[in-house]
């Protein structure tokens, strides 16, 4: 089994740890994991502000560089909802593209559906609130929602319990978006910041010390609220968790 | 002024926004309980979406199927391409009876016709009856959502309002009291109105019936009291069978407030004796977006308001923020599919969270809607050539990794020896209130390929 390694692109140049850490997790298992170094970006930002044309450029870039491999795993809940989503308007019909679609998963989702680990040698003794990061939560189906009649579930949690010693908080909300949004947190910008305030303020009010999630670009816009106003909680990439960081 | 800015208006009110993002979670808690209150709730999401895109793709069939049966029961039946076209049957009704008092009960579509500026113009007295409604007409206002149209106000607002025109007792703003006191008001409106006009929930091909739901029973007074009763209604709105009202009428009010049922839910299948009734059929600009793939669901919406109440921007900024007669999830796309231009922001008020699908009733897929709008506001070159330009560069870089890598190095090693002043001026708009991200001495790249030495 053959994984490529998809980082998505600011991960890359701003969380070198977090994205090492996802190669670590998945070479800890035994897995031969491979980072085409030509990736860049998979064109979540340009699709999200609607710009088709570029999108679909970058859509096509990404299916040359990752269709060989039998699976492709990314950090990212909503890096990888674009490929698997929001993608066939792209590349419908595309050699390869099926296989892209239904072998692109989320880190976490692929560890819990696809490996299946039983222990993960990591502890971490700290209170955690976990942030559903929104396309991961309701585009990949990482954990029952709220908002639905259905079996509750959580494959994140489920997951993170496999690492010792961790505790989790109960917040308010439990699936409200933090307000990140792609280009959504500068063209909303006042938006932005007050959605995110309020997440920190219930993880806080949780008595949560460090706050996780599978995606780093609602951490990285949590993480610059935290930072502005000194809060005393921390973000931290689920990969690292996982690895055994702490 | 766009979403954005009335957005930024509205939160600089800290306590006000949060008191209205926490109203609005209250309903939306209410409506989880009693949605997971109920074993068969998915299904009857699945039964009602099959329903509706049913009766979406056969809409001429039922809809004069609607009208011969209406017609059989007495009831006059009128077909309105548009607001305009509507506004002056409703007149042309009116003036025919020599009615000048009218009395109304929540329309949302009379709202999206701006009948009663017409109306008004037209010397006809326009009283809207739903106490939320009346309020905000009271204060010159629009409504702020679709089934709490005063939501944005605090009881403290009611009771100045009603000082002002009412002539309540001064500083008094016991709900109580203001709500015996617009009862009161109210009555007296009722009793000397001489038509009514309601809006539509549901019409019932099958019966030619209307039916309508409200809690506060003032359909059934306005439309019993006075001899003349006008149903405006969207052609959206008409179901087959009687018995698939049932579906809708157990969705509706879990979703929009947590009750199991509205307090009334009022059929009215012909005239009140020795009375007119005229049903009005409405399209303004609806069978355009039934002619659109993307968008034609969107015509399944049965006005709960659920998808307001979840949407976390909504909460926060508040219904006017919208600047169109319907706010949130729903109104973005059914705004940017009346006027482009005009609702050009609204499609990125949102963060494409996906909750609004996934609470919504009858299944909308309002996020994907917001996302495929965004597209077409590209496509009619309404982003802005700034945002364009910075998407086209940031795609030529993503088309060349190496170029990409050294953008990054050399980002890398220059932000962290930028001043605090230069590096979060004016321009860094993701400055305002978060701190940057700590630049880090390699990429995951650059360390990737070391350790493969």
């Amino acid at each position: 089994m053959r994984i490529g390694l998809f980082i998505p692109c600011f991960m890359n140049e701003l969380y070198p740890e977090a994205s090492m850490a996802t190669l670590k997790v998945l070479e800890n298992l035994g897995l031969d994991v491979e980072y085409p170094t030509n990736q860049t970006c998979c064109g979540q930002p340009m699709a999200n502000t609607g710009c088709a044309h570029e999108a679909g450029e970058l859509a096509k870039r990404f299916l040359k560089i990752f269709k060989d491999y039998d699976y492709i795993v990314a950090p990212s809940g909503s890096c990888v909802a674009m490929v698997r989503e929001n993608y066939a308007q792209f590349l419908e019909g595309e050699d390869g593209f099926e296989h892209l679609k239904t072998h692109t998963y989320e880190l976490v989702e692929f560890l819990h559906d696809v490996i299946k680990p039983t222990n993960m040698n990591a502890s971490f003794p700290y209170k955690v609130g976990i942030h559903n990061s929104c396309h991961g939560h309701r585009e990949l189906g990482m954990a029952s929602m709220s908002e639905r009649n259905l079996p509750a579930f959580s494959k994140i949690q489920k997951i993170l319990e496999l690492v010792d010693d961790i505790e989790f908080v109960t917040l308010k909300r439990n699936d409200e978006c933090c307000g990140f949004g792609g280009t959504f947190c500068v063209s909303e910008d006042a938006m932005s910041a007050a959605m995110g305030i309020d997440r920190v303020n219930d993880h806080l009010s949780a008595g949560a010390e460090i706050m996780t999630g599978i995606d780093m670009s609602c951490l990285m816009h949590m993480q610059g609220i935290i930072d502005r106003k000194k809060l005393p909680i921390k973000t931290m990439h689920i990969a690292q968790i996982l690895a055994g960081e702490q | 002024m766009g979403h954005p800015e009335k957005a930024a208006k509205f939160i600089a009110d800290n306590e006000r926004m949060h008191w209205h993002d926490k109203a609005l979670w209250f309903v939306r808690q209410k409506r989880d309980i009693a949605a997971h209150g109920l074993d068969e709730w998915e299904e009857l999401r699945r039964v009602a979406s099959e329903i509706k895109t049913h009766t979406i793709d056969k809409l001429d069939f039922y809809l004069e199927e609607f009208e011969k049966n209406a017609k059989e029961k007495g009831i006059q039946v009128h077909w309105a391409k548009d607001a305009k076209e509507h506004n002056e049957i409703v007149l042309k009704i009116l003036l025919a009876r020599g009615a000048k008092k009218l009395v109304k009960s929540k329309s949302m579509l009379t709202e999206e016709c701006h009948l009663n500026p017409f109306l008004e113009e037209n010397g006809i007295e326009v009283i809207d009856t739903d106490l939320g409604e009346r309020i905000v007409q009271l204060r010159d206002e629009a409504p702020s959502h679709i089934v709490l149209p005063a939501i944005h106000l605090k009881k403290e607002d009611v009771g100045k309002t009603f000082e002002k025109f009412l002539k309540t007792e001064k500083d008094n703003c016991d709900p109580t009291y203001l709500t015996r006191a617009a009862r009161k008001h109210l009555r007296e409106k009722f009793l000397n109105a001489e038509a009514s006009l309601t809006g539509v929930n549901f019409g019932i091909a099958q019966t030619g019936g209307v039916v309508v739901c409200t809690n506060e029973g003032n359909a059934d007074l306005g439309a019993s009291l006075p001899k003349l009763h006008i149903a405006s209604m969207g052609i959206e709105k008409i179901i087959p069978r009687l018995k698939d009202l049932s579906i809708f009428t157990r969705l509706l009010a879990r979703s929009a407030t947590g009750q199991p049922i509205t307090s009334y839910t009022s059929h009215f299948h012909a005239p009140i004796e020795g009375g007119e009734m005229h049903v009005i059929i409405v399209d303004n600009g609806r069978s355009d977006i039934i002619a659109n793939e993307d968008f034609k669901q969107s015509l399944h919406c049965i006005r709960c308001g659920a998808c307001i109440n979840t949407c976390p921007v909504y909460r926060r900024s508040g219904g006017h923020s919208y600047g169109y007669t319907i706010p949130g999830p729903i109104g973005s796309t059914l705004g940017a599919s009346k006027d482009l231009r005009t609702n050009k922001t609204l499609p990125f008020a949102c963060t494409l969270c996906a909750s609004c699908s996934n609470v919504c009733p009858s299944k909308i897929k309002l996020h994907n809607q917001l996302y495929k709008h965004r597209q077409s506001v590209v496509a009619a070159g309404l982003l802005g050539a700034k945002k364009h330009t910075i998407l086209k560069v940031a795609t030529w870089v993503m088309k060349h990794p190496a170029l990409l890598d050294f953008t990054g190095l050399m980002a890398r090693k220059i932000v962290p020896k930028l001043p605090r002043s230069i590096l979060y001026s004016k321009a860094n708009i993701w400055g305002k209130e978060r701190e940057l991200p700590k630049f880090p001495e390699n990429s995951f790249k650059e360390l990737y390929k070391a350790r493969k030495k």
